[in-house]
Protein backbone atom coordinates (compact mmCIF):
# COMPACT_ATOMS: atom_id res chain seq x y z
CA UNK A 1 0.00 0.00 0.00
CA UNK A 2 1.10 3.46 -1.21
CA UNK A 3 2.16 5.35 2.29
CA UNK A 4 0.98 8.25 1.26
CA UNK A 5 -2.44 6.72 1.15
CA UNK A 6 -1.92 5.79 4.94
CA UNK A 7 -5.00 8.14 6.95
CA UNK A 8 -2.61 8.62 9.90
CA UNK A 9 -4.42 9.96 13.20
CA UNK A 10 -1.93 13.04 13.04
CA UNK A 11 -3.09 13.64 8.97
CA UNK A 12 -7.07 13.11 10.06
CA UNK A 13 -6.30 15.81 12.72
CA UNK A 14 -4.25 17.95 10.47
CA UNK A 15 -6.97 17.77 7.62
CA UNK A 16 -10.12 18.24 9.95
CA UNK A 17 -8.56 21.40 11.67
CA UNK A 18 -7.73 22.66 8.04
CA UNK A 19 -11.00 21.91 7.05
CA UNK A 20 -12.93 23.86 10.72
CA UNK A 21 -10.81 26.55 9.61
CA UNK A 22 -11.63 26.44 6.34
CA UNK A 23 -15.55 27.16 7.69
CA UNK A 24 -14.73 29.22 10.09
CA UNK A 25 -13.25 31.87 8.26
CA UNK A 26 -15.84 33.54 6.13
CA UNK A 27 -17.53 33.49 8.98
CA UNK A 28 -14.67 35.96 10.26
CA UNK A 29 -15.85 38.15 7.31
CA UNK A 30 -19.28 38.30 8.91
CA UNK A 31 -20.00 41.16 11.17
CA UNK A 32 -20.08 40.58 14.89
CA UNK A 33 -19.78 43.26 17.80
CA UNK A 34 -16.13 44.00 18.75
CA UNK A 35 -14.95 42.29 21.68
CA UNK A 36 -12.03 44.97 22.09
CA UNK A 37 -10.31 41.28 23.95
CA UNK A 38 -12.70 41.41 26.70
CA UNK A 39 -13.85 38.17 28.10
CA UNK A 40 -17.14 39.10 28.71
CA UNK A 41 -17.71 40.59 25.41
CA UNK A 42 -16.53 37.35 23.62
CA UNK A 43 -19.29 35.50 26.00
CA UNK A 44 -22.07 37.82 25.01
CA UNK A 45 -20.99 36.60 21.31
CA UNK A 46 -20.76 33.48 21.71
CA UNK A 47 -24.87 34.21 23.27
CA UNK A 48 -25.58 36.26 20.50
CA UNK A 49 -24.15 33.44 17.73
CA UNK A 50 -26.01 30.83 19.44
CA UNK A 51 -28.91 32.13 19.82
CA UNK A 52 -29.46 33.73 16.24
CA UNK A 53 -27.62 30.14 15.16
CA UNK A 54 -30.29 27.91 16.97
CA UNK A 55 -33.46 29.82 17.71
CA UNK A 56 -36.12 30.95 14.92
CA UNK A 57 -36.16 34.10 13.89
CA UNK A 58 -38.75 35.39 13.62
CA UNK A 59 -41.03 34.01 16.96
CA UNK A 60 -43.23 36.47 18.30
CA UNK A 61 -42.94 37.30 21.87
CA UNK A 62 -45.98 36.32 24.03
CA UNK A 63 -48.70 38.99 24.24
CA UNK A 64 -51.51 39.54 26.34
CA UNK A 65 -54.57 40.57 27.44
CA UNK A 66 -55.60 43.92 27.80
CA UNK A 67 -56.33 42.85 31.88
CA UNK A 68 -52.58 42.21 32.38
CA UNK A 69 -51.44 45.64 31.60
CA UNK A 70 -49.55 46.38 34.96
CA UNK A 71 -47.76 49.60 36.78
CA UNK A 72 -44.71 50.94 34.70
CA UNK A 73 -41.66 52.65 36.13
CA UNK A 74 -40.26 54.41 34.14
CA UNK A 75 -36.44 54.62 34.92
CA UNK A 76 -33.21 56.26 33.50
CA UNK A 77 -33.93 59.36 31.91
CA UNK A 78 -37.43 60.91 32.67
CA UNK A 79 -37.70 64.31 30.49
CA UNK A 80 -34.51 65.09 28.14
CA UNK A 81 -35.81 68.79 28.24
CA UNK A 82 -35.27 69.38 32.11
CA UNK A 83 -32.60 71.78 32.41
CA UNK A 84 -31.70 69.83 35.58
CA UNK A 85 -30.89 66.64 33.64
CA UNK A 86 -27.37 66.35 32.91
CA UNK A 87 -28.02 65.34 29.44
CA UNK A 88 -30.55 67.92 28.99
CA UNK A 89 -31.77 68.77 25.33
CA UNK A 90 -32.58 72.22 24.70
CA UNK A 91 -34.05 71.04 21.40
CA UNK A 92 -36.14 68.75 23.21
CA UNK A 93 -37.40 71.39 25.21
CA UNK A 94 -38.81 73.57 22.53
CA UNK A 95 -40.11 70.46 21.01
CA UNK A 96 -41.91 69.33 24.29
CA UNK A 97 -43.56 72.92 24.23
CA UNK A 98 -45.30 72.69 21.09
CA UNK A 99 -46.35 69.05 21.82
CA UNK A 100 -43.89 67.64 19.36
CA UNK A 101 -45.61 69.24 16.16
CA UNK A 102 -42.24 69.96 15.00
CA UNK A 103 -40.47 66.76 15.64
CA UNK A 104 -38.84 64.65 12.91
CA UNK A 105 -37.16 61.26 12.84
CA UNK A 106 -34.34 61.23 10.45
CA UNK A 107 -33.94 58.24 8.70
CA UNK A 108 -30.77 58.07 7.06
CA UNK A 109 -27.52 55.73 5.58
CA UNK A 110 -28.01 52.86 3.40
CA UNK A 111 -31.85 53.48 1.98
CA UNK A 112 -32.48 54.89 -1.29
CA UNK A 113 -34.66 57.91 -0.17
CA UNK A 114 -33.32 59.54 2.72
CA UNK A 115 -35.82 61.37 4.88
CA UNK A 116 -37.52 62.92 8.09
CA UNK A 117 -40.72 61.49 9.13
CA UNK A 118 -43.35 63.63 11.17
CA UNK A 119 -45.45 62.15 13.95
CA UNK A 120 -48.40 62.66 11.20
CA UNK A 121 -46.42 60.83 9.12
CA UNK A 122 -45.13 57.96 11.26
CA UNK A 123 -49.05 57.29 11.89
CA UNK A 124 -49.97 57.71 8.54
CA UNK A 125 -48.27 54.69 7.98
CA UNK A 126 -49.91 50.79 9.05
CA UNK A 127 -49.72 50.52 12.88
CA UNK A 128 -49.63 47.46 15.27
CA UNK A 129 -50.44 47.78 18.69
CA UNK A 130 -49.81 44.91 21.14
CA UNK A 131 -49.28 44.01 24.59
CA UNK A 132 -46.14 42.78 25.87
CA UNK A 133 -43.88 42.60 28.94
CA UNK A 134 -40.96 44.64 29.42
CA UNK A 135 -38.33 42.58 30.79
CA UNK A 136 -35.90 45.26 32.70
CA UNK A 137 -31.83 44.34 32.88
CA UNK A 138 -32.42 45.22 37.13
CA UNK A 139 -34.86 42.22 36.82
CA UNK A 140 -37.86 43.71 37.10
CA UNK A 141 -41.27 43.36 34.75
CA UNK A 142 -44.18 45.21 33.65
CA UNK A 143 -47.06 44.60 30.93
CA UNK A 144 -48.28 47.25 28.69
CA UNK A 145 -49.88 48.20 25.44
CA UNK A 146 -48.24 49.91 23.05
CA UNK A 147 -49.13 51.17 19.60
CA UNK A 148 -46.51 52.06 17.00
CA UNK A 149 -45.61 52.05 13.19
CA UNK A 150 -43.44 48.82 12.69
CA UNK A 151 -39.90 49.63 11.59
CA UNK A 152 -40.23 47.44 8.97
CA UNK A 153 -42.80 49.66 7.56
CA UNK A 154 -40.43 52.53 7.40
CA UNK A 155 -37.01 51.01 5.90
CA UNK A 156 -39.51 49.95 3.09
CA UNK A 157 -40.75 53.29 2.81
CA UNK A 158 -37.22 54.63 2.94
CA UNK A 159 -35.92 51.70 0.35
CA UNK A 160 -33.53 50.06 2.21
CA UNK A 161 -30.50 48.91 0.27
CA UNK A 162 -29.86 45.31 0.04
CA UNK A 163 -26.27 45.35 1.88
CA UNK A 164 -28.09 46.64 4.53
CA UNK A 165 -27.43 44.32 8.24
CA UNK A 166 -27.85 46.63 10.82
CA UNK A 167 -30.02 49.83 12.12
CA UNK A 168 -28.61 52.43 14.67
CA UNK A 169 -30.70 54.40 16.77
CA UNK A 170 -30.03 57.64 18.50
CA UNK A 171 -31.50 59.54 21.11
CA UNK A 172 -32.49 63.05 22.90
CA UNK A 173 -30.76 61.73 25.82
CA UNK A 174 -27.57 61.14 23.86
CA UNK A 175 -27.65 57.22 23.54
CA UNK A 176 -26.43 55.53 20.43
CA UNK A 177 -27.54 51.94 19.98
CA UNK A 178 -28.36 49.31 17.27
CA UNK A 179 -30.13 46.19 16.08
CA UNK A 180 -29.34 43.42 13.54
CA UNK A 181 -31.79 43.23 10.89
CA UNK A 182 -33.44 40.04 12.52
CA UNK A 183 -34.54 41.93 15.19
CA UNK A 184 -35.34 45.11 12.95
CA UNK A 185 -37.94 43.56 10.60
CA UNK A 186 -39.54 41.37 13.15
CA UNK A 187 -43.33 42.10 13.40
CA UNK A 188 -43.02 43.34 16.97
CA UNK A 189 -40.50 45.71 16.74
CA UNK A 190 -42.33 49.40 16.54
CA UNK A 191 -41.42 52.84 16.35
CA UNK A 192 -44.20 53.43 19.48
CA UNK A 193 -46.15 56.46 19.81
CA UNK A 194 -48.96 55.18 21.85
CA UNK A 195 -48.72 53.76 25.57
CA UNK A 196 -51.94 52.22 27.01
CA UNK A 197 -54.59 53.98 24.68
CA UNK A 198 -52.76 57.52 25.32
CA UNK A 199 -49.91 59.12 23.43
CA UNK A 200 -46.29 58.01 24.62
CA UNK A 201 -45.88 60.02 28.11
CA UNK A 202 -42.80 61.77 28.51
CA UNK A 203 -41.00 59.65 31.26
CA UNK A 204 -41.62 56.58 28.90
CA UNK A 205 -39.72 58.19 25.50
CA UNK A 206 -42.00 60.57 24.11
CA UNK A 207 -42.94 61.27 21.24
CA UNK A 208 -41.86 57.81 19.45
CA UNK A 209 -39.48 55.06 20.96
CA UNK A 210 -38.64 51.82 20.33
CA UNK A 211 -40.28 48.69 21.04
CA UNK A 212 -37.17 45.23 20.27
CA UNK A 213 -39.65 42.68 22.46
CA UNK A 214 -37.28 39.73 22.30
CA UNK A 215 -34.36 41.45 24.01
CA UNK A 216 -34.29 43.68 27.29
CA UNK A 217 -35.91 46.68 28.43
CA UNK A 218 -33.00 48.79 27.52
CA UNK A 219 -32.46 47.79 24.13
CA UNK A 220 -36.19 49.60 23.06
CA UNK A 221 -34.75 52.95 22.97
CA UNK A 222 -36.29 56.32 24.20
CA UNK A 223 -37.01 59.76 23.33
CA UNK A 224 -35.70 59.17 19.18
CA UNK A 225 -34.44 61.46 16.98
CA UNK A 226 -32.31 59.63 14.06
CA UNK A 227 -31.98 55.92 12.84
CA UNK A 228 -29.22 55.00 10.52
CA UNK A 229 -29.48 52.02 8.39
CA UNK A 230 -25.93 50.70 7.95
CA UNK A 231 -24.39 47.26 6.64
CA UNK A 232 -21.65 46.76 9.21
CA UNK A 233 -21.34 46.82 12.77
CA UNK A 234 -21.34 50.15 14.51
CA UNK A 235 -20.66 50.28 18.48
CA UNK A 236 -22.58 53.62 18.98
CA UNK A 237 -19.02 54.67 20.29
CA UNK A 238 -18.35 56.60 24.05
CA UNK A 239 -22.63 57.13 23.76
CA UNK A 240 -22.83 53.04 22.97
CA UNK A 241 -23.83 50.04 25.65
CA UNK A 242 -20.38 48.39 24.48
CA UNK A 243 -18.38 51.23 25.55
CA UNK A 244 -20.30 51.74 28.26
CA UNK A 245 -19.54 47.84 29.86
CA UNK A 246 -22.89 46.51 28.51
CA UNK A 247 -23.82 43.94 25.96
CA UNK A 248 -25.09 44.66 23.02
CA UNK A 249 -27.13 41.53 22.72
CA UNK A 250 -29.46 41.07 25.46
CA UNK A 251 -31.63 38.74 23.79
CA UNK A 252 -30.37 36.45 27.31
CA UNK B 1 -16.88 14.38 65.34
CA UNK B 2 -15.59 10.33 64.71
CA UNK B 3 -13.78 10.35 62.02
CA UNK B 4 -13.86 6.25 61.06
CA UNK B 5 -11.12 4.73 59.37
CA UNK B 6 -11.28 3.19 55.61
CA UNK B 7 -11.72 -0.41 56.15
CA UNK B 8 -13.54 -0.24 59.58
CA UNK B 9 -16.59 -1.32 60.58
CA UNK B 10 -17.21 -3.96 57.61
CA UNK B 11 -21.00 -3.98 58.57
CA UNK B 12 -21.84 -0.71 56.90
CA UNK B 13 -23.85 -1.71 53.99
CA UNK B 14 -21.83 1.07 51.59
CA UNK B 15 -18.70 -0.02 50.05
CA UNK B 16 -16.13 2.17 50.45
CA UNK B 17 -13.72 0.43 47.83
CA UNK B 18 -14.68 -2.10 45.70
CA UNK B 19 -11.76 -4.44 46.73
CA UNK B 20 -13.32 -4.53 49.97
CA UNK B 21 -17.35 -5.05 49.21
CA UNK B 22 -19.08 -6.89 46.11
CA UNK B 23 -21.74 -4.30 46.57
CA UNK B 24 -20.01 -1.08 45.59
CA UNK B 25 -19.39 -1.72 42.07
CA UNK B 26 -19.77 -4.19 39.55
CA UNK B 27 -18.00 -4.99 36.01
CA UNK B 28 -15.17 -3.56 35.27
CA UNK B 29 -15.84 -0.19 36.99
CA UNK B 30 -12.62 1.45 38.47
CA UNK B 31 -12.31 2.69 42.21
CA UNK B 32 -11.14 6.07 41.13
CA UNK B 33 -12.85 8.90 39.83
CA UNK B 34 -13.00 8.65 36.08
CA UNK B 35 -11.20 11.64 34.45
CA UNK B 36 -14.16 13.13 32.65
CA UNK B 37 -15.89 13.47 35.72
CA UNK B 38 -12.92 15.02 37.58
CA UNK B 39 -12.65 17.57 34.36
CA UNK B 40 -16.72 18.44 34.61
CA UNK B 41 -16.64 18.49 38.35
CA UNK B 42 -14.14 21.39 38.35
CA UNK B 43 -15.27 23.17 35.72
CA UNK B 44 -18.99 23.32 36.59
CA UNK B 45 -17.59 23.85 40.72
CA UNK B 46 -15.67 26.61 39.26
CA UNK B 47 -18.41 28.08 36.83
CA UNK B 48 -20.92 27.31 39.66
CA UNK B 49 -18.95 29.90 42.15
CA UNK B 50 -19.04 32.42 39.70
CA UNK B 51 -22.63 32.16 38.90
CA UNK B 52 -23.28 32.27 42.64
CA UNK B 53 -21.43 35.25 43.17
CA UNK B 54 -22.48 37.01 39.72
CA UNK B 55 -26.31 35.87 40.96
CA UNK B 56 -25.63 37.71 43.95
CA UNK B 57 -24.49 40.55 42.27
CA UNK B 58 -27.34 40.81 39.64
CA UNK B 59 -30.06 40.16 42.59
CA UNK B 60 -28.61 43.24 44.88
CA UNK B 61 -29.88 44.94 41.79
CA UNK B 62 -33.63 44.76 42.18
CA UNK B 63 -33.51 42.50 45.78
CA UNK B 64 -37.60 42.00 45.09
CA UNK B 65 -39.13 38.69 44.52
CA UNK B 66 -42.76 38.35 42.90
CA UNK B 67 -44.49 35.38 41.66
CA UNK B 68 -46.17 35.46 38.25
CA UNK B 69 -45.31 37.59 35.39
CA UNK B 70 -44.63 41.03 36.85
CA UNK B 71 -43.24 42.05 39.29
CA UNK B 72 -41.46 45.76 39.92
CA UNK B 73 -40.53 48.79 42.17
CA UNK B 74 -45.05 49.66 42.01
CA UNK B 75 -46.17 46.40 42.79
CA UNK B 76 -46.25 44.77 45.73
CA UNK B 77 -43.40 42.16 46.74
CA UNK B 78 -43.35 38.36 47.71
CA UNK B 79 -40.18 38.81 49.92
CA UNK B 80 -37.90 42.01 49.97
CA UNK B 81 -34.45 41.43 51.22
CA UNK B 82 -32.41 43.86 52.62
CA UNK B 83 -28.90 42.71 50.73
CA UNK B 84 -28.57 46.43 48.52
CA UNK B 85 -29.41 49.61 49.48
CA UNK B 86 -32.25 49.54 46.32
CA UNK B 87 -34.41 47.14 49.11
CA UNK B 88 -35.53 50.74 50.41
CA UNK B 89 -36.59 51.85 46.46
CA UNK B 90 -34.96 54.76 46.24
CA UNK B 91 -37.10 57.84 45.47
CA UNK B 92 -40.03 58.49 42.84
CA UNK B 93 -42.50 60.77 41.29
CA UNK B 94 -46.02 60.88 42.37
CA UNK B 95 -47.75 57.97 40.95
CA UNK B 96 -49.94 58.65 38.05
CA UNK B 97 -52.66 56.57 36.81
CA UNK B 98 -52.74 55.18 33.40
CA UNK B 99 -56.32 54.55 33.07
CA UNK B 100 -59.55 57.09 34.67
CA UNK B 101 -60.89 53.40 36.11
CA UNK B 102 -59.98 53.18 39.46
CA UNK B 103 -57.56 50.84 40.65
CA UNK B 104 -56.07 51.92 37.28
CA UNK B 105 -51.84 50.52 36.97
CA UNK B 106 -49.32 53.38 37.88
CA UNK B 107 -46.72 54.84 36.16
CA UNK B 108 -43.82 56.78 38.52
CA UNK B 109 -40.64 58.46 37.59
CA UNK B 110 -36.73 56.97 39.36
CA UNK B 111 -35.63 60.10 41.05
CA UNK B 112 -32.60 58.13 42.50
CA UNK B 113 -29.57 56.97 41.20
CA UNK B 114 -29.44 52.76 42.55
CA UNK B 115 -26.90 50.34 42.94
CA UNK B 116 -26.38 48.68 39.59
CA UNK B 117 -23.36 46.62 38.62
CA UNK B 118 -25.00 44.40 35.71
CA UNK B 119 -23.35 45.84 33.10
CA UNK B 120 -20.41 43.15 33.80
CA UNK B 121 -22.69 40.97 36.18
CA UNK B 122 -25.05 39.49 33.75
CA UNK B 123 -22.20 39.19 31.00
CA UNK B 124 -19.96 37.46 34.14
CA UNK B 125 -23.38 35.29 34.66
CA UNK B 126 -24.07 34.33 30.93
CA UNK B 127 -20.69 33.82 30.25
CA UNK B 128 -20.22 31.69 33.31
CA UNK B 129 -23.46 29.41 32.15
CA UNK B 130 -22.13 28.21 29.38
CA UNK B 131 -19.46 26.40 31.30
CA UNK B 132 -22.26 24.86 33.56
CA UNK B 133 -24.61 24.08 30.37
CA UNK B 134 -22.16 22.57 27.63
CA UNK B 135 -19.93 20.26 30.56
CA UNK B 136 -23.19 19.63 32.26
CA UNK B 137 -25.20 18.34 29.33
CA UNK B 138 -22.14 16.21 28.33
CA UNK B 139 -21.70 15.14 31.68
CA UNK B 140 -25.98 14.35 31.69
CA UNK B 141 -25.39 12.48 28.53
CA UNK B 142 -22.31 10.27 29.26
CA UNK B 143 -23.11 9.54 33.11
CA UNK B 144 -26.77 7.68 31.18
CA UNK B 145 -24.91 6.34 28.26
CA UNK B 146 -21.83 4.96 30.15
CA UNK B 147 -23.55 4.21 33.28
CA UNK B 148 -21.65 6.25 36.08
CA UNK B 149 -24.91 7.08 37.19
CA UNK B 150 -26.71 3.60 37.32
CA UNK B 151 -23.77 2.47 39.01
CA UNK B 152 -22.75 5.05 42.02
CA UNK B 153 -25.21 7.61 41.90
CA UNK B 154 -28.94 5.90 41.79
CA UNK B 155 -28.90 4.08 45.05
CA UNK B 156 -29.40 0.17 44.54
CA UNK B 157 -32.72 -1.71 45.32
CA UNK B 158 -30.76 -3.60 47.75
CA UNK B 159 -29.60 -0.13 49.55
CA UNK B 160 -32.86 1.08 50.02
CA UNK B 161 -33.38 -0.81 53.57
CA UNK B 162 -35.38 0.79 56.36
CA UNK B 163 -32.40 -0.81 58.46
CA UNK B 164 -29.75 0.90 56.22
CA UNK B 165 -31.46 4.02 56.19
CA UNK B 166 -31.68 4.50 59.56
CA UNK B 167 -28.18 3.52 60.28
CA UNK B 168 -26.94 6.64 58.19
CA UNK B 169 -29.15 9.04 59.09
CA UNK B 170 -28.11 8.27 62.83
CA UNK B 171 -24.40 8.67 61.56
CA UNK B 172 -25.24 11.86 59.84
CA UNK B 173 -27.05 13.06 63.08
CA UNK B 174 -24.04 12.08 65.06
CA UNK B 175 -21.74 13.20 62.81
CA UNK B 176 -19.55 9.49 62.40
CA UNK B 177 -18.32 10.34 59.05
CA UNK B 178 -16.35 7.22 57.14
CA UNK B 179 -13.37 7.98 55.67
CA UNK B 180 -12.85 8.91 51.56
CA UNK B 181 -12.85 5.73 49.63
CA UNK B 182 -11.01 7.85 47.07
CA UNK B 183 -13.67 7.17 44.42
CA UNK B 184 -17.48 7.11 43.39
CA UNK B 185 -18.48 4.91 46.16
CA UNK B 186 -20.97 6.43 48.26
CA UNK B 187 -22.83 6.17 51.42
CA UNK B 188 -27.13 6.57 50.97
CA UNK B 189 -27.57 9.98 51.91
CA UNK B 190 -24.43 11.18 49.99
CA UNK B 191 -26.34 9.93 46.78
CA UNK B 192 -29.35 11.13 47.78
CA UNK B 193 -27.94 14.74 48.06
CA UNK B 194 -25.70 14.05 44.38
CA UNK B 195 -29.36 13.22 42.50
CA UNK B 196 -30.72 16.40 43.89
CA UNK B 197 -28.16 18.29 43.30
CA UNK B 198 -27.92 16.33 39.47
CA UNK B 199 -31.29 15.80 38.24
CA UNK B 200 -32.95 18.42 40.42
CA UNK B 201 -31.41 21.42 41.60
CA UNK B 202 -29.09 22.37 38.86
CA UNK B 203 -31.57 21.95 35.65
CA UNK B 204 -34.14 23.73 37.72
CA UNK B 205 -31.57 26.60 38.04
CA UNK B 206 -30.64 26.34 33.99
CA UNK B 207 -33.94 25.90 32.99
CA UNK B 208 -35.86 28.44 35.86
CA UNK B 209 -32.75 30.93 33.91
CA UNK B 210 -33.56 30.18 30.47
CA UNK B 211 -37.51 30.77 31.45
CA UNK B 212 -36.14 34.56 31.87
CA UNK B 213 -34.80 35.18 28.73
CA UNK B 214 -36.62 37.53 26.22
CA UNK B 215 -36.16 35.70 23.30
CA UNK B 216 -35.56 32.37 24.19
CA UNK B 217 -39.26 32.70 25.74
CA UNK B 218 -40.28 34.15 22.71
CA UNK B 219 -39.27 30.86 20.31
CA UNK B 220 -39.86 28.53 23.27
CA UNK B 221 -43.07 29.98 25.17
CA UNK B 222 -43.62 26.90 27.41
CA UNK B 223 -40.48 27.29 29.43
CA UNK B 224 -42.01 30.09 31.08
CA UNK B 225 -45.40 28.99 31.39
CA UNK B 226 -44.22 26.04 33.11
CA UNK B 227 -43.01 28.17 35.91
CA UNK B 228 -45.72 30.39 36.29
CA UNK B 229 -43.94 33.70 34.55
CA UNK B 230 -40.86 35.46 34.62
CA UNK B 231 -41.00 36.61 37.90
CA UNK B 232 -42.24 33.32 39.07
CA UNK B 233 -39.28 31.76 37.47
CA UNK B 234 -37.15 34.39 38.95
CA UNK B 235 -37.47 33.42 42.40
CA UNK B 236 -37.58 29.62 41.88
CA UNK B 237 -33.98 30.61 40.46
CA UNK B 238 -33.52 32.03 43.72
CA UNK B 239 -34.42 29.46 45.53
CA UNK B 240 -32.81 26.49 43.64
CA UNK B 241 -29.60 28.71 44.12
CA UNK B 242 -30.08 28.93 47.80
CA UNK B 243 -30.17 24.92 47.94
CA UNK B 244 -26.99 24.58 45.68
CA UNK B 245 -25.53 26.75 47.77
CA UNK B 246 -26.10 25.22 50.89
CA UNK B 247 -25.57 21.79 49.25
CA UNK B 248 -21.72 23.21 48.29
CA UNK B 249 -21.36 24.00 52.44
CA UNK B 250 -22.76 20.68 53.29
CA UNK B 251 -20.09 19.53 50.49
CA UNK B 252 -17.35 20.93 51.72
CA UNK B 253 -17.68 20.21 55.51
CA UNK B 254 -17.89 16.47 54.10
CA UNK B 255 -15.08 16.49 52.11
CA UNK B 256 -12.76 18.14 55.15
CA UNK B 257 -14.65 15.67 57.62
CA UNK B 258 -13.81 12.68 55.90
CA UNK B 259 -10.26 13.74 54.90
CA UNK B 260 -9.30 16.60 52.81
CA UNK B 261 -6.18 15.91 51.13
CA UNK B 262 -7.08 12.58 50.34
CA UNK B 263 -10.26 13.27 48.79
CA UNK B 264 -8.49 16.45 47.06
CA UNK B 265 -6.00 13.55 45.33
CA UNK B 266 -8.97 11.86 44.60
CA UNK B 267 -10.55 14.57 43.10
CA UNK B 268 -7.78 15.71 40.91
CA UNK B 269 -5.17 12.97 40.39
CA UNK B 270 -7.69 10.24 40.46
CA UNK B 271 -5.46 8.92 42.90
CA UNK B 272 -7.50 7.24 45.79
CA UNK B 273 -4.48 6.65 48.61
Amino acid sequence: MNPNFLITRRNALITGLASVGGWLLPGCSQPMPPTYGNLLRMGDNLTYAAHRALLPGQSLAREYRPGDVSSFPATGTLNPGDPDNPNASEEYRRLQQESFAGWRLVVEGLVSRPGAYSLADLKRLPSRSQITRHTCEEGWTAIAEWTGVPLSRVLDAAGMRPSARFVSFYSYDDWADSIDLLDALHPQTLLAYGMNGRDLPVPHGAPVRLRVERQLGYKSMKYLRRLVVRDTFDDGGAQGNIRNGWAWYTGI
Amino acid sequence: MTRLPAGSQPDIPVARDMRESPISAGEGTSVRHALWVRFIHWIVAASFLTLAFSGFVILMCHPRLYWGEVGNDLTPALLELPISRNHRHGAWTTPSPFFDSPGSPVSAGRTGDIFNQNGWGRSLHFLAAWFLVVPGGAYLLAGTAGGHFRRHLVPRAGELTAQGMRREITDHLRFVVRAASGGPQYGLLQKFAYCVVVFAALPLAVLTGLAMSPAITAALPFLSGMFGGFQSARTIHFAASILLVLFLFVHVVMVIASGFRRQMRAMTLGDPR
